[in-house]
């Protein structure tokens, strides 16, 4: 990765800075996402100097989620919006997921030397097996529950689930084991390296996250949504940090980082609102509709 | 095995936690939505990986699961922006129903 496109990457994360800085007073706050969309332009076009990419491939790609993401976007009602919003986070998570997958499908396709071979040959910067390892399984995990959470939220919030809470006994125990099982995974994903265990429990690693991130957002009520949107807002700026340490992308991991923290600190904000404690939106079970206003 | 621009990128992590903490301060609660969406919008980032998997000498299903990823993350990018500019949009005509003009 050349300098230009590094020195590009830094002037993109400085205009996400001010960005998030300005989209948090009402006067600047039109001008604030306008310039962090400025930031994204940069770090997109930067991103195509790279030589090499599969021209089509990109443009297609590029015109049919622009395409699809405007006219979801403006047709959306002025009501539907915070559940559109939990679309389009769902969309990102998984869009995540599938970068971490596909370094995956690299890694397996040409083996380890190779993989990290390509890997310094892209970003400059070697790192060890087990680093990539860990950093493609997390990046799986995070996008994973992200995807699946904002979908079972688009749910709640649209209606189209209902907004009750599903709560049913041994939920914290299944919940608790689901992880456990899920880190075990990781380990073998790990300590597999290219081989046939590190191949199954990559894919049980998949379908886990899927499942956590419905099993997160099913016991919450649709009254919570907008903070658990915002949890989840956080949890894919975190994917995406996490993605940038797979392929060792320095924008990746500072914007997504900006999110992963700036989301948190709104989600607490969002509950001390709604005089709430987070702890208590997550795993209290109620604010069905009662509890909900904020 | 040389870990020094590994823990750069570390370093950066930890100091954009720290600045992402900081940049948050007492939103007024009617901006919490469109600052949300707007990160929301921001983290669509990963656009950068979903490019970059998309290079021409990968496996093809590398490629093809990369593809998915970039019309994924660009409609979370273009999608995210353009909702949190209609919300920002209904706010400021409100705004100048009111004295300010």
């Amino acid at each position: 990765m050349s300098a230009w496109i590094n020195l590009l990457y830094i002037i993109s994360s400085i205009l996400f800075i001010f960005g998030i800085k300005k989209l948090g007073s009402a006067e600047t706050a039109r001008r604030g996402n306008a310039l962090s969309a400025v930031g994204m332009t940069l770090a997109i076009v930067a991103t195509l100097l790279y030589l090499g990419l599969e021209w089509w491939m990109v443009m297609l790609g590029m015109a049919l989620g622009s395409a699809i993401g405007y006219a979801a976007a403006t047709r959306v009602a002025m009501t539907g919006m915070p559940e559109m919003v939990a679309l389009f986070n769902g969309f990102g998570g998984l869009a995540s997921l599938l970068v971490g997958g596909a370094e995956w499908v690299k890694l397996r396709d040409g083996g380890w030397v190779h993989y990290l071979e390509g890997l310094k040959a892209q970003s400059g910067v070697a790192v060890p097996a087990w680093f990539a390892c860990v950093a493609i399984g997390l990046t799986i995990l995070v996008g994973g529950i992200t995807f699946t959470g904002s979908l079972v939220a688009y749910g709640k919030l649209s209606g189209k689930l209902g907004g009750k809470p599903v709560l049913f006994a041994g939920q914290q125990v299944v919940n608790g084991v689901m992880l456990a099982v899920a880190m075990a995974c990781l380990g073998g994903l790990v300590a597999g390296g290219d081989g046939p265990i590190a191949l199954g429990a990559g894919l049980i690693l998949i379908g886990l996250s899927l499942g956590i991130g419905v099993m997160m957002t099913i016991p919450i009520g649709g009254g919570d949504m907008p903070v658990v949107i915002s949890l989840l807002n956080s949890l894919s700026g975190v994917a995406a940090a996490l993605a940038g340490f797979i392929i060792l992308n320095n924008v990746l991991v500072v914007a997504g980082c900006l999110v992963g923290a700036s989301g948190i600190i709104l989600t607490v904000i969002m509950c001390k609102a709604m005089n709430r404690t987070l702890g208590n939106v997550l795993f209290g079970g109620f604010g069905a509709s009662t509890q909900g206003g904020g | 095995m040389d870990y020094a621009p590994l823990l750069l990128l570390l370093f950066a992590f930890t100091l954009a936690i720290f600045l992402g903490f900081e940049l948050i301060s007492k939103v007024p609660s009617q901006l919490h939505t469109p600052l949300m969406s707007g990160s929301n919008a921001i983290s669509g980032i990963t656009i950068v990986g979903a490019l970059l998997a998309l290079s021409e000498w990968e496996p093809a299903l590398a490629k093809g699961v990369g593809f998915v990823a970039v019309v994924l993350a660009m409609i979370n990018v273009v999608g995210g922006y353009v909702v949190t500019d209609r919300m920002l949009g209904m706010f400021k005509k409100k705004e100048k129903g009111g004295p300010q003009g």
